[in-house]
């Protein structure tokens, strides 16, 4: 692997874990809020 | 031909494009009109929730739908630039992302809103993904129309997740989506021809020569102009969107007209099939956006 490939890589690898880390982060928020939302019994 | 391995893990960026966001624009906002135009009461959190799986799983199914048709993909102009034509991306990714991307949509469906939205989703992604792009498509000249009943899902699943039960008015909506696909897509094809020609797939215009596609443009153009007011007839909706969906329509049939009845000439700009293409994109948005604002006239008329 090339200097430069090796930099691409860290790029990517960067990038992919930021936007895996959000949209875990985003799914967290969503499951809590849909758990509120069963729970509190509007469901139909 | 095949793609070259990749060394490098792919951009995020490729995986979002695996998800054919502009196809999913569209089936967000039908799927989303679905739920708005149901009757009865949708916790907004839910309501979201439900839209969210149905674009995942069109997401998930796009996917499959480009790992499955890389080689055929490399060999056309408008989908040679795709992450795994390109290789940009190894073949084994966009296979499990696909997959993640369904599965997840239909248990977070069943588990946040229900099983019943959640098993029609289910369906609809094993509809495109296997029975149309690895079964049908490569196999008969009637894969558009085939294919139409996989678009046509959305609001069918987004009305039944606010339902919980299969209606006539869903099918309807169904079924309205399922009439507008063929003349939408072989405007599409009569206008890129050369391409579907290339790679094997038995396209209308060029299993069935031109002058039949044009034909058949015209009779789903026909066709959708009651159909389309149905959900008026049947009492589904109100005038408002009965008037507003016959108008678009006319216009729909209108355009269609000269391109039934054309020839291509020499040196042809295809105006006329790039019109009706135009129009039937905005033709759906607003046919489904009519159907909303006739509820919500609707809820406001019973308040006041």
């Amino acid at each position: 692997m090339t200097p430069e490939e090796q930099v691409e890589l860290e790029r990517r690898r960067r990038g992919r874990n930021l936007v895996l880390g959000a949209l875990l982060l985003a799914f967290v928020v969503l499951f809590f809020f849909i758990t509120i939302a069963r729970i509190s019994g509007q469901h139909h | 031909m095949v793609a070259a391995t990749p060394t490098l893990p792919a951009d995020w960026r490729d995986f979002f494009a695996l998800t054919k966001p502009r196809v999913m624009s569209l089936v967000v906002f039908t799927g989303l009109c679905g739920l708005l135009a149901a009757p009865g009461h949708i916790h907004p959190v839910l309501g979201f929730t439900a839209v969210l799986c149905i674009a995942m799983g069109a997401g998930g199914a796009g996917a499959l739908n480009q790992w499955w048709e890389a080689d055929i993909d490399a060999g056309m102009k408008r989908t040679a630039k795709r992450p795994l034509p390109q290789g940009r991306m190894d073949p084994t990714s966009a296979r499990d992302f696909g997959v993640a991307l369904a599965v997840a949509s239909v248990l977070l469906m069943g588990l946040a809103v229900g099983w019943l939205p959640a098993a029609i989703l289910a369906l609809s992604i094993f509809y495109y993904a296997v029975i149309y792009t690895i079964w049908l498509k490569p196999r008969t000249p009637q894969n558009i129309v085939i294919g139409g009943a996989a678009g046509a899902f959305p609001p069918l699943i987004g009305w039944i997740a606010v339902t919980g039960q299969i209606t006539l008015m869903p099918i309807v909506l169904f079924a309205i989506i399922f009439m507008w696909t063929p003349p939408h897509f072989w405007a599409l094809a009569l206008f890129v021809k050369t391409d579907y020609a290339k790679v094997g797939i038995p396209m209308m215009p060029v299993v069935a020569g031109e002058e039949s596609t044009r034909r058949q443009i015209l009779a789903y153009s026909v066709l959708l102009l009651p159909l389309s007011a149905v959900p008026w007839f049947i009492g589904g909706a109100g005038a408002f969107y009965g008037i507003v969906a016959l108008a678009l329509s006319a216009t729909f049939l209108a355009l269609a007209l000269p391109v039934a009845f054309r020839k291509r000439g020499e040196a042809d700009t295809m105006a006329p099939e790039k019109r009706l293409f135009g129009f039937s994109v905005l033709y759906l948005f607003a046919l489904f956006a009519a159907l909303v604002a006739d509820r919500v006239l609707w809820v406001q008329g019973i308040a006041s």
